[in-house]
């Protein structure tokens, strides 16, 4: 007991090989062994999402499962959303765009929900953007304008804009 | 808080994690999805010394049609059954439960055999496996392999048949033949995937003028198991939905339930609301079941 074991994952596309106990939770690890901090530890024990990351392109909750049970395994965090470094997905900069954080707790869980939805199903009605973040609490918005980001961001016009903006960072 | 340390070991195949469960009893857990253990090990509720990882094992991911029922490993993901479009012919309540299970991001770990283990009182897995009356496939190192049924596996809050030297390996659901078969599943908890204050489930089978040949419901959270009321459901066969008062079924059923209060909900509202869901979950699988002429996906 209290043996370290060998532990290799990537994440955000980056391979990290660390000794971990295996009570390390996923959200413990990725937070204070890889300093990747963007995805927050709310209630541990599975009911706030704001430790949501993808796993294997799925999401998932990661205060729910141990570091070592990803050994092998693909992580994505809200550090890994935008595929251009130093600048925002189109749905981050929706989230900007409409107002869709105020303490911002919740935010990465809320993107990661959302990101994985836009990816099976880029046009959501309200109401499956609704059923998409059920499982992620926000005391601040009361939801609608979350709802409203992921909607705006599903539209053509910001995919355009998106488009023109990643081809401007190329040039 | 942070789980207590302990000692992991990733099974490489059944014989190991059964023998692995065998040798160190109640102070080794088999861990799946984990979605009840680790936040039972972070609030320390669970504290095993051992933990065996049973995800990676292909012994537990089996998906079998048969004739007569569907086997499926207790370590299949309960996201993956969620889109499975034969299952939800030949097993339709499975389906409509599971959309009430948690929520994605859980259901992407969460597993079919796990939420059975657990056997929360209001999750809607094992109210199912009792409307059913599953086959509950059980394995352990020594006595091999045993098979229980629903009916006789779930036994309190929490608690189940099941011994510290057995895994679950299968559950197999009853299919039932013929057209006129309806389904549904009603729940109400605070926020949609947390437990229910109360579940109610009803699958239907009429004949062609609607009279009811054979039919199964139950009720989540509102006793220390899911319940399923076996001879109410006698009383409704041969029977038009439309010549019974579901109100009056509903209440016998809810009179053998013992609910308890808490913050969300007091006793006598969880009663209300079980006999309320009861008549609506009947209503809807009766009108599925008159709707169509078998249960295929709409």
């Amino acid at each position: 007991m209290n043996n370290t074991l060998p532990l290799a994952m990537t994440v955000n596309g980056v391979h990290y090989e660390r000794e971990v106990e295996p009570r390390t939770t996923l959200v413990d690890f990725l937070r204070d062994s890889l300093a990747l901090t963007g995805t927050h530890v709310g209630c541990e024990h599975g009911v706030c999402g704001a430790c949501s990351v993808l796993l294997n392109d799925e999401p998932v909750r990661s205060c729910c499962m141990f570091a070592i049970q990803a050994d092998g395994m693909n992580i994505t965090t809200v550090e890994g959303l935008s595929t251009q470094r130093g600048q925002m997905s189109t749905l981050q900069d929706a989230f900007c765009e409409k107002h869709a954080l105020q303490c911002g707790y919740c935010t990465p869980g809320m993107l990661v929900s959302c990101h994985a939805l836009l990816k099976d199903n880029p046009k959501p009605s309200p109401e499956e953007v609704r059923e998409a973040i059920s499982g992620n609490l926000c005391r601040c918005t009361g939801y609608q304008q979350i709802v409203d980001a992921v909607i705006y961001a599903s539209t053509a016009h910001t995919a355009e804009s998106d488009a023109k903006k990643a081809s401007h960072h190329v040039n | 808080m942070k789980a207590a340390p302990f000692d992991y070991v990733l099974a490489q195949d059944m014989d190991e994690a059964l023998s692995l469960i065998d040798q160190h009893g109640p102070e080794a857990k088999l861990i799946a999805g984990g979605q009840s253990l680790v936040p039972m090990m972070a609030m320390r509720l669970a504290r095993p010394q051992w933990l065996v990882d049973i995800n990676r094992l292909s012994e537990l991911k089996q998906l079998d049609m048969h004739a007569k029922h569907v086997l499926i490993g207790a370590g299949v993901r309960q996201r993956d059954l969620e889109f499975n479009t034969q299952l939800y012919q030949h097993v339709p309540l499975l389906k409509h439960a599971l959309s009430w299970v948690g929520h994605i991001q859980t259901r992407n770990r969460g597993t079919l055999g796990g939420s059975l283990v657990y056997a929360d009182p209001s999750a809607e897995l094992p109210l199912s496996a009792l409307i059913l009356n599953a086959k509950i496939h059980l394995q352990s190192k020594n006595a091999g392999a045993r098979e229980v049924l629903a009916e006789d596996f779930f036994l309190g809050p929490m608690f189940t048949a099941i011994a510290d030297n057995e895994c679950l390996s299968a559950i197999e659901w009853p299919i039932w033949s013929g057209p006129h078969i309806g389904v549904a599943f009603e729940e109400t908890a605070i926020r949609k995937g947390d437990f229910a204050m109360a579940s109610a489930a009803c699958q239907i089978q009429l004949d062609r003028s609607g009279v009811i040949k054979r039919v199964s419901f139950g009720l989540g959270g509102v006793d220390g198991t899911p319940r399923v009321f076996p001879h109410l459901a006698t009383q409704m066969m041969g029977q038009k939905i439309s010549d019974l008062s579901m109100q009056d079924i509903a209440q016998a059923a809810i009179q053998e339930c013992d609910p308890s209060s808490d913050m969300h909900a007091s006793s006598a509202y969880r009663k209300h609301l079980a006999q309320t869901l009861l008549c609506r979950a009947t209503h809807q699988a009766a009108q599925m079941a008159q709707g169509h002429a078998s249960t295929s996906p709409h």
